[in-house]
């Protein structure tokens, strides 16, 4: 009964998933890739304006083992180390591979150009200008996917259950947002590429896509999270004036390259008053930037959305213009002129640090499940270095690809039709029966991102987080009741009741893990439990049992040292 | 006592099917400087007509370019597409086909189901 057959099924088309398509289709598996969104154009890689940290040492000596080591420095001890040196390793590989496929890395006397940024020891990071990054890979790997005639894209089918028969993977099941219908595909082995789950926060730096369903459809599957207390919260995304046309992390870059004074709300340098020296240079990392600016918000020296300064007065229009070119035109078409005023910048929700608990050949404990990329938990540890996460996208995806490749050469088809018409019978029937009613699955998102910001973001405390589970229960038991509409075509009701059901469960999964670690460490910051406690160096890994997370610890995982 | 002044827009938008008689929805929305066509959408689907079809992935960055439509008859992106405080009229694609509402067929040769 499978509409769709392959060898190997990538859920989700950004970064990642494109590159796994590509590994996967070169060790001569067929690969079908899907986008709930369009391939090559949602996620979180097309929205990345800035850098890609790799040892290239192009720009200055640099090794895998240097860039290992500014990686697990940020990943405040709960990095597991085998997939960081995997991302420091392999990430020279990918970035020289995307050049020949044609990314136009910026470059200065015929070498790739690399530059400078927080925890990075050396010039590590490479760009594509102007702050055209994500988008320019982006349309590199779409080029290079569309010229493979073993890839099958499709864009709008959005998965919604993997289906698994005796603990391996044998296929999913998709909306499809086009005309409503569910589609049972078959596949010998499936990718989660989904990205992370950024849209769970109001403030948040995503696009639209990243509600955290790689997490959901995981956990449903029977595989395991790991590290999902640690959400990263971006210091310096843009607050006002309201800039549309522009990435709200664009400021970063600016200061790598000009420097760029982060102000309070007095126009008082503050950063060095949190433990950061070497202001000036932009050297503090993202977890103290994002906990400064909002500590002096607390103590009433915020701006008036809540944030801080970002000034560039002391520049000049032509150095403006000649790190940035036709931005500062962009800029200008927002109303912001800044060589006259500065911006208003505050922490929002950016990246996902857990995620999908893998081994290095990016293996769930659920046979032929993988994943890729933002999905994938425990590279980054408690903190992410910036430029760390289209590295990981690129290397991740390669090696899911790869290893799905060769596994599901080796393995029959587990597919299993009465498996595949009880899921779509089960959806069919939820939304017989609610195909009206109230509130509607958008405001309830809109509900969690607002109490996910308020009650589990930058800050956190016992009472804020059980208030978040309780409520987030609540609306998991309200599921049912939603308004999921009649319409058949691009019916977003429908998208969106999806869609909520997984932020629900990644919601889920976020609060528990923060509330049973009483400590405060890289991203995740309790007020009731200030400062690193080292009896918590250890990471924490969820599970459903009979349908409830249930929560372990474990030893990180170290590499072998002589 | 004066009631404060809120300004408002009206989005006059293009509603159905290919198979449906043409109709038109005007919507009120509060209006704030800055604002994109793309805010004023996502605003009427969250708080007055979830059913309203419409094609977007990345909010504002105007990275993912897939938020089409014509606005006041010009082909526009309208996360980028500036609202004003005034009618505006949003319609579908005049070119490609259409889906329902905002939505058209912009999928690449080939990557459709």
């Amino acid at each position: 009964m499978a509409q769709l057959s392959t060898d190997v099924l990538i859920v989700g088309a950004g970064g990642a998933g494109m590159y796994a398509a590509i590994a996967a289709a070169r060790r001569g598996a067929s690969v079908l890739l899907l986008d709930k969104g369009q391939v090559g154009r949602g996620g979180a890689t097309i929205m990345a304006q800035m850098t890609v940290a790799v040892a290239l040492g192009e720009q200055e000596p640099d090794s895998v083992e240097l860039h290992l080591q500014d990686t697990l420095n940020a990943g405040r001890g709960l990095c597991n180390e085998q997939l960081s040196l995997l991302l420091c390793d392999s990430g020279p590989k990918r970035i020289r591979e995307l050049a020949q496929w044609g990314t136009r890395w910026a470059r200065e006397n015929g070498h790739i150009k690399q530059e400078m940024a927080p925890g990075h020891s050396v010039k590590r990071c490479c760009y594509v200008d102007f702050l055209n990054t994500g988008p320019a890979v982006a349309a590199t790997l779409r080029r290079e996917v569309s010229g493979i005639s073993s890839i099958r894209r499709i864009s709008n089918l959005a998965v919604v259950d993997i289906l698994v028969r005796d603990g391996r993977a044998m296929g999913a099941i998709a909306l499809s947002l086009v005309s409503g219908e569910f589609i049972p595909i078959q596949s010998r082995a499936v990718i989660l590429a989904a990205g992370g789950l950024t849209k769970l926060f109001q403030r948040n730096s995503a696009s639209a896509n990243m509600g955290g369903e790689a997490y959901a459809l995981a956990l449903w599957a029977g595989a395991e999270l790991v590290d999902m207390e640690f959400v990263q919260f971006f210091p310096i995304g843009h607050l006002a004036p309201r800039l549309v046309g522009m990435d709200p992390i664009m400021w970063d870059p600016f200061r790598y390259k000009l420097g760029g004074k982060l102000l309070n709300g007095k126009f008082e340098e503050f950063i060095d008053r949190y433990g950061s020296r070497d202001f000036g240079k932009y050297n503090a990392t993202r977890d103290i930037a994002a906990y400064a600016i909002l500590k002096e918000a607390e103590a009433g020296r915020g701006t008036p959305h809540g944030g801080a300064y970002l000034d560039f007065r002391h520049l000049s229009e032509f150095q403006l213009r000649g790190a940035f070119g036709p931005v500062i035109d962009r800029l200008v078409t927002n109303g912001i002129d800044l060589t006259k005023t500065p911006v208003e910048v505050g922490p929002m929700a950016h990246y996902h640090m857990g995620g999908v608990r893998v081994d290095t050949n990016m293996q769930t404990r659920i046979g032929g499940l993988y994943a890729a990329g933002e999905a994938v938990g425990g590279a980054n540890g408690a903190n992410r270095l910036s430029g760390n996460a289209l590295t990981e996208a690129f290397v991740f995806g390669e090696c899911a690809g790869t290893c799905a490749a060769d596994q599901s050469d080796k393995l029959p088809s587990n597919w299993d039709d009465a498996g595949a018409r009880g899921s779509i019978a089960r959806f069919t029937e939820l939304r017989a029966a609610h195909s009206s009613g109230a509130p509607t699955p958008i405001a309830l998102q809109a509900e969690l991102q607002k109490l996910m910001w308020e009650k589990a973001g930058p800050f956190r405390t016992g009472d804020k987080l059980s208030a978040a589970l309780e409520r987030i229960e609540q609306m998991q038991r309200q599921l049912p009741q939603l308004k999921v509409g009649t319409e058949g075509r691009f019916n977003l009701d429908l998208q969106d009741w999806f869609e909520l059901r997984a932020m629900l469960t990644a919601a889920a999964a976020v609060v528990k893990s923060a509330l049973a670690r009483t400590e405060s460490r890289g991203a995740h910051q309790r007020e009731d439990f200030p400062g690193p406690d080292d009896s918590f160096l250890k990471n924490q890994v969820l599970e459903l049992k009979k349908g409830e997370l249930a929560s372990r610890w474990v030893a990180p995982v170290r590499l072998q040292r002589n | 006592m004066t009631e404060p002044s809120i300004k408002t827009a009206t989005l006059h938008v293009r509603r159905g099917t290919p198979n449906e008689a043409e109709r038109y929805d005007d919507f009120t929305v509060p209006y704030e400087d800055g604002m994109s066509v793309l805010d004023a959408l996502r605003w009427i689907r969250t708080n007055v007509d979830s059913t309203l079809a419409i094609r977007y992935s990345c909010i504002n960055a105007n990275a993912c370019k897939t938020c089409m439509a014509l606005v006041n008859g010009e082909v526009e992106y309208t996360c980028i597409a500036r609202l004003k405080p005034e009618v505006i009229t949003v319609e579908p694609l005049p070119k490609r086909s259409l889906i329902r509402d905002l939505v058209t067929d912009i999928v690449p040769e080939g990557e459709n189901l």
